[in-house]
C-alpha cells in the first residue's frame, strides 16, 4: 500500500521545453496553424475568383504586399515540415506485410517522397 | 580497465519523514564499462544502504529498473556510464507518483494493462481434444513485434499525453491489446475495442512518438497505436454508414 | 468506457493530412511566386477560372480545400490543448465552425463559377 506517494505535477504550458523531442513535436504540430491559415486563404481566393476579374485582381494585389510574401514563406516552411514529418512516420502507421517480411520502411517513405516530387512538379507546371 | 569518478545525483524521498523529494549526491568510482545500475548498487553496498530502487535481471529483459537518467527515461541496466558525463542525475520514472526514492507507484499501469484483456480470447470454445491452434510464420509476424514488451513503463514516462491526462490508457496497454487483436488465434477484438477505442484509450494519443523512441525492446508502441486508430476509424465508419454489414 | 466518436473527425484529419502533405508545399510555393510577382502570366483570371469551371476541377478544389480545413482544425485543436488551453469543447466548436464556414464558402464559390 502506498504510504505517502509524492505526485510531481506536469506544467501544462511549459512541459514541452523539457526534452528536445517534445520541442520538435510542438514545432510539427504548430504547422497546422499555417496549413489552416493557408487553406482559409485559398477559400478567400476562390470566393474572389467567383466574384469576377476585378475582385480576383484585388485579391492578388493584397497578396503582393510584404505581409503576403512573409506569410507565404512561413506557410511554405510549415508545409514542407508537415510533409516530411508526415511521410517519415507512414511506415509506422501502415506497415505492409508481404508473407513473413515487412516492406522496409525506407521504401515506403521513399515512395511517398517520389510521389510528392512528381505531384509537385505537375502542379508547378500547371500553375506557372 | 578505465576508472571514472562519477557524481551520482540521486532523488531521495522518504514517505514517512519527507514532505518533498531532495537530491543526494554520491561520489562513485565507476569502471567505464559499468551501467548506471552498477553505480547504484555500489552506492547501496558501500555508501548508503537506505537508497531504494527496483532492479532484477541486469540485462534489459525484466523491465524493473526504469528511471529518468539525466532527464531521459532509460533502463538503469542499459544506461552505459561511457555514454554520460561525470554528473549523472537519477530520478524515478516521470508521470508516476513516487513511493520512495527511485521506486514509483505503478498501480495505475497495472490496472490499465489488465483492463485491455491481455490474453487470448479464442473465437470459439475449443476442447483440448480438438488439437492445437495452427499458425503460420506469416500470421506470427503480424503481431510478434508487440510481444516483446517487458512492461518497463518507460513509454509512460516518455509520453507527454500520459503526463498531462492521467486517465490515458497509455502506449504499452494499447499496444498489448493490439498484439492480441493481431493474433490469428484470437477473437476478442470487439471486447478490447470497448476499452481501447474510448476517449481515454487510443484517442488521447497525438502521435508524439516519444514512446517508441525510448522503448528498449523496439516494440514501436506509437506504430501500434496509429494502426489501432486506423482500424477503429474504419470500424466506426462501417458501423455507422453500413450497419447492415457483418463485422 | 464506451467507444468514442472521435473517428468522425479523425478520418478527415488523416485524409487531409495526406492530401496537404502532398499538395500544400507546392501550393504555398505558387502562392509565394504570385506574391513576389514571379511571372506576369501566372494566375491569370482566365486560366484559374477555366480550371474551376469544369466539374473535375471543382471536385479537386473542393476535396483539397475541405480536407485541408478539417485536418488543420482538428490538429490545431490538439495543438492548443498541448499549449495548455484546456477549454477543449469551446476550442473544438470554434475551430470546427471555422472549417464548416470555409467548407460552405467553398461550395458556394464553386457553384457560382
Amino acid at each position: 500500500m502506498s504510504r505517502n506517494p509524492y505526485v510531481r505535477e506536469v506544467p501544462k504550458t511549459s512541459w514541452f521545453f523539457r526534452q528536445p523531442r517534445y520541442m520538435r513535436y510542438m514545432a510539427r504540430e504548430v504547422t497546422s496553424f499555417f496549413i489552416g491559415a493557408f487553406s482559409l486563404l485559398l477559400v478567400v481566393s476562390l470566393k474572389r475568383l467567383s466574384e469576377g476579374p476585378e475582385a480576383f485582381q484585388g485579391f492578388l494585389d493584397a497578396l503582393r504586399g510584404p505581409w503576403g510574401v512573409l506569410f507565404c514563406l512561413a506557410a511554405l516552411v510549415a508545409a514542407v515540415y508537415h510533409s516530411t514529418s508526415w511521410f517519415n512516420v507512414t511506415p509506422q502507421a501502415m506497415p505492409i506485410q508481404r508473407g513473413e517480411e515487412f516492406v522496409p520502411g525506407k521504401m515506403i517513405v521513399g515512395a511517398h517522397y517520389a510521389v510528392w516530387a512528381v505531384v509537385s512538379l505537375i502542379v508547378l507546371f500547371m500553375g506557372i | 580497465m578505465s576508472e571514472r569518478q562519477i557524481q551520482l545525483e540521486v532523488l531521495r524521498y522518504d514517505p514517512e519523514t519527507d514532505r518533498e523529494p531532495r537530491f543526494q549526491t554520491y561520489t562513485v568510482p565507476c569502471l567505464n564499462e559499468w551501467v548506471v545500475l552498477d553505480a547504484l548498487n555500489y552506492v547501496k553496498d558501500n555508501l548508503d544502504t537506505t537508497v531504494s530502487y527496483r532492479w532484477s535481471c541486469h540485462m534489459a529483459v525484466c523491465g524493473s529498473c526504469g528511471m529518468m537518467i539525466n532527464g531521459e527515461p532509460k533502463l538503469a541496466c542499459k544506461a552505459f556510464i561511457h555514454e554520460y558525463p561525470d554528473q549523472i542525475r537519477v530520478e524515478p520514472m516521470a508521470h508516476f507518483p513516487i513511493e520512495r526514492d527511485l521506486v514509483t507507484v505503478v498501480e495505475d499501469f497495472i490496472t490499465k494493462f489488465a483492463s485491455v484483456k491481455p490474453y487470448l480470447i479464442p473465437k470459439e470454445d475449443k476442447p483440448v481434444s480438438a488439437g492445437e491452434f495452427k499458425q503460420t510464420p506469416a500470421e506470427l509476424m503480424k503481431f510478434k513485434q508487440y510481444t516483446l514488451c517487458i512492461n518497463c513503463m518507460l513509454c509512460y514516462a516518455a509520453c507527454p499525453q500520459y503526463g498531462l491526462v492521467p486517465e490515458f490508457l497509455g502506449p504499452a496497454a494499447i499496444s498489448m491489446a493490439h498484439r492480441y487483436n493481431q493474433d490469428s488465434r484470437d477473437g476478442g477484438r470487439d471486447q478490447r475495442q470497448e476499452v481501447i477505442a474510448s476517449h481515454e484509450g487510443v484517442w488521447e494519443c497525438s502521435f508524439v512518438g516519444a514512446c517508441s523512441e525510448v522503448c528498449p525492446k523496439h516494440v514501436d508502441p506509437a506504430g501500434a497505436l496509429q494502426q489501432v486508430k486506423v482500424a477503429s476509424t474504419i470500424d466506426w465508419y462501417k458501423e455507422h454508414l453500413m450497419p447492415w454489414s457483418k463485422k | 468506457m464506451s467507444k468514442s466518436n472521435k473517428p468522425i473527425v479523425w478520418g478527415p484529419f488523416a485524409a487531409g493530412g495526406t492530401v496537404t502533405a502532398f499538395l500544400t508545399p507546392v501550393l504555398t510555393l505558387l502562392a509565394l511566386f504570385a506574391a513576389m510577382r514571379f511571372s506576369p502570366d501566372m494566375f491569370t483570371y482566365a486560366s484559374m477560372h477555366a480550371f474551376a469551371s469544369n466539374w473535375l476541377g471543382k471536385l479537386i478544389i473542393f476535396g483539397v480545400i475541405t480536407l485541408s480545413l478539417w485536418h488543420a482544425a482538428h490538429r490545431f485543436r490538439i495543438t492548443l490543448f498541448d499549449f495548455g488551453v484546456r477549454a477543449d469543447l469551446v476550442v473544438a466548436t470554434i475551430l470546427y465552425m471555422i472549417a464548416a464556414i470555409g467548407t460552405v464558402s467553398t461550395i458556394f464559390s464553386l457553384l457560382s463559377i
